[in-house]
């Protein structure tokens, strides 16, 4: 298993009376991306924030590329790139002016500046003003920005949003490329999709603390073992058939379309066989998997958008 | 250490001359200001008053700079809190960018065009006012330098703590007007009642004027220690305490 570059151990973070953050613990590994997923409000900016150097945790220890983060903050600032949530710029710097000052922050000389502004699609803003840039454009600036230097480890805050689906999916893309060249990404998100498809890991938090931390499928796996297999067939016999599979725990007929719930790995397959066996005439057949929309749902009992 | 102060002030200035009014306001409506005053007294009085003569001569030239630097001091005070409101700081905190870097850059920025202004005044100064203007260039440069840092120092401190734009102004002008009306640049503070005079020594404006008008009078440096090391002492105090008090959001 490859080395932990950030680890976390019983961080907790309050501001006045409101505890933000309690008892949080997780490693993020070499290479990976790693997704630290809940509601707004959870506790994932806070922690991130920690872990990048810039607040300082009431208890616990954080340690980054071997450094703690608040104590050796300028050399860590060195190493990693961040992109905050709600950030801003002056006014009136221009789009390449900004990309030139962050290079001059950076002990690494820098040289990559005009080629990420280009897979970022900001090329021909590259003489615009921040303040005329839309709100999907000011996100791309920062991710440029966020990897100006090279860093070892990119921190992305809700880095998709106010982006529209299109842009969304090139920064996905983006964000993969990143991971390629060897980077350890850390984001946070609370769209369970955006978590689903990038991350290899994730940990899911709700109230400042951690419920759980998984891959992605072994977190659906564990926590919704559950599958829904939608069938459409005029085939008399079909109510009866399905009711005698072995893993099937409700069958519910809507005219010539069933829906049956049932449990563990297995049971798609028996559905398949069952299907085959009986030679049973279908029109139509959709296995439904639960996602970590699912999986959050059942841990907190509210979905993640309330 | 200071990695960044040039491209970060030299970035700065750019932005400040794309602001609407922003050369205007700083460099040319200060000296228009100077010559249509200089002009009234110059005609006011019909005759030239040895009080009027005195004032262009000397009163003018101090309280124009006084007025500049405190300004500037105001202005340094919006533009960081305008940062810290919107996200600005936090955003820079987050590279290796240092604090002093950034309060660095925009001192350089006010000091130049506070400079820039100054030279201006005394060319505008020379070439229009009939009697023209006489004093210690170079003395008073540096005397101006020192009074328009210890301003800042005080400037630093509110600029570390105002959380919004909205409050920059007003706060700037409560602290710093009051204090202007005690340094003894209209009324001298020995002509001011007693408990208000000691209030007044207390204020490191004071000091601030008496250096200015001293050394514009053509005083020695020497005659003046006192008021250096006052602004010396309360400088180091400021920027102690705002070093301290520093928010970056």
């Amino acid at each position: 298993m490859p080395h932990p570059v950030i680890t976390v151990a019983g961080v907790r973070k309050t501001y006045k009376q409101t505890v933000a953050v309690d008892d949080v613990s997780f490693e993020v590994r070499d290479g990976e991306i790693f997704g630290l997923i809940g509601p707004n409000g959870a506790g994932k900016t806070t922690t991130m924030e920690c872990v990048e150097g810039i607040r300082k945790p009431d208890r616990g220890s954080i340690s980054v590329l071997g450094l703690d983060p608040f104590r050796d903050v300028y050399q860590l600032q060195d190493r990693i790139g961040v992109q905050l949530q709600q950030a801003h710029l002056q006014k009136r710097i221009k789009v390449w002016e900004a990309m030139h000052l962050w290079a001059s922050l950076y002990k690494k000389p820098v040289s990559h500046g005009e080629r990420l502004l280009e897979q970022l699609g900001l090329s021909e803003k590259r003489n615009s003003w921040f303040m005329t840039l839309s709100g999907g454009q000011q996100q791309r600036l920062f991710i440029a920005l966020a990897l100006i230097n090279d860093p070892e480890v990119v921190f992305l805050d809700e880095l998709t949003t106010g982006l529209d689906p299109q842009a969304r999916r090139a920064i996905w893309e983006l964000v993969r490329g990143i991971r390629a060249r060897g980077k350890t990404v850390f984001m946070t998100t609370h769209l369970m999709e955006e978590a689903e498809r990038l991350c290899d890991r994730v940990a899911i938090i709700e109230h400042g603390r951690i419920i759980d931390i998984d891959s992605p499928q072994r977190l659906v796996d564990r926590h919704c073992p559950d599958r829904t297999v939608v069938i459409g067939t005029e085939d008399p016999t079909a109510e009866e058939r399905f009711q005698s599979i072995p893993h099937a725990v409700d069958v519910r007929r809507d005219g010539p379309q069933f829906t049956i719930h049932g449990r563990g790995d297995g049971f798609i397959t028996e559905v398949i066989q069952c299907l085959a066996e009986h030679r049973v005439r279908v029109s139509s057949f959709r296995a439904e998997q639960p996602s970590l929309e699912d999986v959050f749902l059942k841990l907190t009992g509210h979905s993640i958008r309330d | 250490m200071m990695r960044g102060l040039f491209q970060l002030t030299w970035l700065e200035i750019k932005i400040f001359l794309r602001e609407p009014l922003g050369a205007i306001g700083t460099l040319l409506v200060p000296v228009a200001v100077f010559l249509v005053i200089g002009r009234a007294m110059n005609r006011g009085s019909g005759v030239r008053t040895p009080g009027g003569l005195e004032f262009l001569q000397s009163g003018l030239p101090v309280m124009a700079s006084v007025f500049m630097a405190i300004s500037a001091v105001i202005s340094l005070i919006t533009i960081i809190s305008i940062y810290r409101e919107g996200g600005i700081l936090k955003r820079l905190r987050a590279t290796p960018l240092r604090p002093q870097t950034i309060l660095s850059a925009h001192v350089l920025v006010k000091l130049l065009f506070t400079a820039l202004s100054v030279t201006l005044m005394m060319l505008a100064g020379r070439r229009y006012y009939p009697i023209g203007l006489q004093g210690p260039a170079i003395g008073f440069a540096i005397a101006l330098l020192a009074s328009t840092l210890a301003i800042l120092s005080i400037g630093f401190v509110v600029a570390s703590v105002v959380p919004t734009a909205r409050f920059a102004q007003p706060v700037g002008a409560l602290l710093f007007y009051p204090m202007l009306a005690l340094s003894g640049l209209f009324v001298p503070v020995d002509a001011l009642p007693a408990g208000l005079q000691i209030v007044a020594k207390l204020l490191p404006m004071t000091y601030v004027v008496s250096l200015l008008q001293g050394i514009w009078v053509g005083h020695s440096w020497f005659a003046h220690l006192g008021d250096v090391a006052a602004l010396a002492i309360s400088g180091a105090v400021f920027v102690a305490l705002s070093a301290r008090v520093f928010r970056w959001e």
